[in-house]
């Protein structure tokens, strides 16, 4: 990196730095409102208008009725409430961006108003709002109050092992949906057995969706494997909508089809996704976002999955699109739409644009704040990657417990975890060989329950699944046979989750808006709903979901420090014996360095926090001490275990004046007799990364002091690791142990060390 | 759907109401149990749900003012008893140049109509083809 032979190019090399970050693999875009490149404040976005005569809308948004494209003509007849829109357009939109953010509005009087906004309107009261007012104003408008989280399991092989091992643990996580879809299309009704089956695993009630061509996805539905569908995209320009092969009247068919089988259904739109097909109309990505939505509302869907989604990079590279889809979430649920709120198709390389990007909707809330959280690795998820993936899991536990915020996850423990996805692999494949599906062999089994992914694995590969989805389909299995299979096996829990699930269909509960299933009830917007005025109100995390949150994987307590520390003890016992000598005195050699210890060094606390034992770092100290023409003299200060009073406690006692300060924890400073507490000599203040050579040559160089001649300081490099991160828990423990055995008053004691084996 | 309309009150309509849950053949939900999963007794008919689930539903969404979800459930439950085959062949044909012109929409509407009852389906093609005529939604694309 230290390359000096262009030391005359006229380039700041800091550049090269910011070109290797991953955050410069991402493209970013003009804004170019003529190309359709504006998140807000297109250059055709209309101004809002309405005009209605004899209870139909003749005008909308500077449009005549005679002039409506079909999603106009569809917007007017099935979204627009003639009732209430004279009343909501006639309001300013300041106004009603104010109504968004005040508390003390409720919901529902918002949600009556935009029954009456067209497009442009909605557009230009969200546009009102910044990034926080946004964030505010969907946590308050959001319907359902409990929050919740949906999770992509896929494998790069469609192996229906994985996807069911995948899936058990993701049910295990708390997800309250899970989504599959296919490498090879075909495939599609093995993924839907092997996650249907995985997904009964631990607990009853998790939604299941397999995302393939409209009829066959209908058709898995039918035959029971899926209880909800979230692929009826709609999109918020004509030419963008026939080209992708629909228009809102064959997608309203489609919503009333699920309905009509008991299946949940919501639509899918999202920023940019016009932009990506062409078809822009070089008008912004929330106008025709606004569009997409009136259109969903319209057609009777009781949600949308928005934010973005497969536009998400596209709206990131451009001005405010982060922005944008915080802004058309807000629309989605200010319509009363359950709102999956992106948070899938990973819009950056930057882990911290990812990280930044999810805490609105984490401290927020959201009905689904991922619509596709990948649970499995990056390289498995057949969406592509979304925002968070198996490999950042555990970021986003430990998000939850920073900000006490219920993001819907909860930490599986290790052991659990396993027993878990070897429970699903085993109902997987008692069930394929009992209904002569396929074989799974005990090797395939082992191989796929340890696997972190599908490149770990020895099990099927997408041909035989494409045989394996061939025969489920043309034998016409259904849910009633996984059922039985699931019985004979001995699988009854997830017999009768299986059950459960299928059963709920007859009531048609979960099909209302925001619905979902939690311990065994249906909860949505209904039963469940959003209720928040301020402070007290709304969703707020309980005392028990607050352990649960904080009970993230490797939490270190006191206890764990001081069982480590008494594992050392033996050992250090064999090499160092401190032998008190009574109370400590000023010397009179001129040569003398004095080693301050703390309370707690050898006695309590045997290593530094980089890995030496103390022995050895008194050891390296004394050759330093000596190689410099000096000698050591130990003393234990017992009223103190600051590093700065060690050392010049340390250095009063010193005849030379020169005394080191040593903390168990390995801080250390060189201190001279006459100087202010905190104006030391020398300082090794970053313990984790201090070596036993640095020490020596600290040690070296206070005999010089000693001497009266000035060395060069030893400096130990950091290559800017977050020591704090890395160290101050343990830091903060041991150093309250070390604290709680100081005495005020106590003097300092000789100590005569004694190295017990050769250390050196 | 004798009386006054269920409410959110009524809802989960499976907890609050369970006696009047059933499936498309008539059984309740303590009928559907795993031992009669297991002795055969169950088809997916009986996971099916009826026309009146959906008008109820259609009912509590009604109440909480979602009229556009109620519409949804209305036209669904006119949708329970058409043939899957018939719900993908006309979902095919509201499809941009499914259709060659409006007639089609119109005979597939007689056709729910005469056959099924749908009159809301119905009327729907009919909205699709007057628009579709007016957009040139007929012309078939390659």
């Amino acid at each position: 990196m230290t390359d000096r032979s262009n030391a005359d190019a006229n380039r700041w090399r800091r550049l090269d730095d910011w070109d290797a970050r991953p955050l410069r693999q991402d493209l970013f875009a003009a804004e170019d409102p003529e190309s359709g490149f504006s998140a807000f404040g297109g250059k055709n976005d209309p101004k809002p208008s309405i005009e209605i005569s004899n209870g139909s809308v003749t005008s909308m948004d500077g449009v005549p009725v005679d002039q409506f494209d079909m999603i106009d003509a569809f917007i007017a007849a099935h979204h627009i409430d003639v009732d209430v829109a004279p009343e909501a357009m006639a309001m300013p939109s300041d106004q009603l961006a104010r109504m968004l953010v005040d508390m003390n509005v409720p919901r529902t009087s918002l949600t009556r108003l935009s029954k009456g906004m067209t497009p442009a309107k909605l557009t230009e009261v969200v546009a009102q709002l910044n990034a926080m007012e946004l964030g505010f104003a969907y946590s308050k408008m959001r319907a359902r109050q409990t929050p919740g989280n949906q999770a992509h399991v896929t494998n790069a092989k469609d192996d229906p092992v994985q996807m069911a091992a995948d899936a058990a643990f993701a049910v295990a996580l708390g997800f309250d949906e899970i989504e599959t879809t296919m490498r090879v299309a075909r495939n599609s009704w093995s993924n839907a057995l092997a996650c249907c089956i995985g997904s009964t695993v631990g607990r009853p009630g998790t939604l299941f969706q397999c995302s393939s061509e409209e009829a066959e996805e209908l058709e898995i539905g039918m035959a029971g494997f899926t209880s909800y569908a979230e692929t009826v995209s709609v999109y918020g320009t004509e030419s963008a909508f026939i080209d992708g092969d629909d228009t809102p009247w064959s997608k309203t068919w489609l919503a009333a089809a699920y309905a009509s089988r008991g299946v949940k259904m919501r639509c899918t739109s999202g920023a940019a996704a016009e932009l990506l097909m062409g078809f822009h109309e070089a008008k912004s990505l929330l106008y025709l976002e606004a569009r997409c939505l009136c259109i969903q509302r319209g057609m009777g869907s009781q949600g949308t999955q928005n934010g973005g989604i497969d536009g998400a990079p596209l709206a990131s590279s451009i001005p405010g699109g982060v922005r944008e889809m915080l802004a058309e979430n807000l629309v989605a649920v200010w319509l009363d739409l359950e709102c999956a709120s992106g948070n899938d198709a990973r819009h950056s390389e930057s882990d911290m644009r990812v990280g930044a990007k999810i805490v609105p909707y984490l401290i927020g809330g959201s009905d689904l704040i991922c619509s596709g959280f990948g649970s499995i690795l990056k390289y498995d998820n057949s969406f592509n990657p979304s925002s968070f993936n198996g490999e950042e899991l555990e970021e986003f536990l430990v998000l939850q417990r920073d900000f006490e915020a219920d993001g819907g996850l909860t930490s599986v423990d290790d052991a659990r975890g396993l027993a878990l996805r070897r429970r699903a692999i085993d109902a997987l494949s008692f069930v394929m060989a009992d209904l002569d599906i396929a074989t799974v062999t005990d090797a395939m089994k082992a191989s796929v329950a340890v696997a972190s992914g599908s490149e770990d694995t020895d099990s099927f590969e997408p041909r035989d699944v494409t045989v394996i989805s061939e025969t489920i389909r043309d034998r016409g299995i259904t849910i009633l046979d996984l059922i039985r299979s699931l019985h004979k096996g001995g699988f009854l829990e997830e017999a009768e989750n299986l059950l459960y699930l299928v059963k709920l269909r007859l009531s048609g509960d979960y099909l209302q808006t925001s619905a979902i299933v939690r311990d065994g009830k249906v909860i949505s917007a209904i039963n469940d709903p959003n209720t928040y005025q301020g402070p007290g109100t709304g969703y707020r995390v309980s005392e028990a979901r607050r352990k649960e949150l904080a009970a993230i994987r490797n939490v270190l307590t006191r206890e764990e420090v001081l069982r480590f520390e008494s594992i050392m003890q033996p050992l250090e016992a064999k090499r160092i014996a401190y032998n008190d000598m009574g109370p400590a005195e000023r010397g009179t050699d001129e040569r003398e360095v004095v080693v301050g210890i703390s309370p707690g060094f050898g006695i309590k606390m045997f290593k530094t926090l980089a890995g030496h034992p103390l022995s050895a770092v008194l050891g390296v100290l004394k050759r330093g001490i000596e190689t410099g023409g000096g000698t050591m003299r130990v003393v234990r200060l017992m009223h103190t275990a600051d590093t700065s009073f060690l050392g010049l406690s340390a250095a009063r006692l010193s005849g030379s004046g020169i005394g080191i300060g040593l903390q168990s924890k390995g801080t250390s400073v060189i201190h001279q007799r006459d100087r202010l507490p905190h104006s030391n000599l020398e300082l090794f203040s970053n313990s984790p990364i201090t070596s036993l050579d640095h020490y020596e040559a600290f040690g070296f160089n206070a005999a010089k002091y000693a001497k009266g001649v000035l060395p060069n300081p030893v400096i130990v490099k950091s290559h800017g690791e977050a020591l704090g991160a890395r160290f101050h828990a343990r830091v903060a423990l041991i150093y309250a142990i070390e604290t709680a055995m100081t005495e005020s008053n106590a003097s300092p004691i000789d100590v005569g060390i004694e190295f017990l084996e050769d250390l050196l | 759907m004798i009386g006054k309309p269920l409410d959110a009150a009524d809802y989960p309509v499976a907890e609050t109401r369970p006696e009047t849950v059933k499936g498309a053949r008539g059984r309740s939900l303590d009928d559907l149990t795993l031992d009669a999963v297991v002795n055969g007794d169950v088809t997916m008919e009986d996971m099916r749900i009826t026309p009146e689930a959906l008008l109820v539903q259609a009912q509590i969404a009604q109440s909480v003012d979602r009229t556009s979800l109620a519409e949804n459930f209305e036209r669904a439950a006119e949708m329970t008893s058409i043939s899957q085959e018939d719900v993908i062949k006309i979902y095919e044909l509201l499809r941009p140049g499914r259709a060659a012109s409006g007639d089609e929409l119109l005979t597939a509407a007689k056709y729910l109509e005469e056959n099924y009852d749908a009159k809301r389906l119905a009327s729907f093609l009919r909205e699709a083809a007057e628009v579709y005529e007016r957009r040139g939604l007929f012309q078939v694309r390659f």
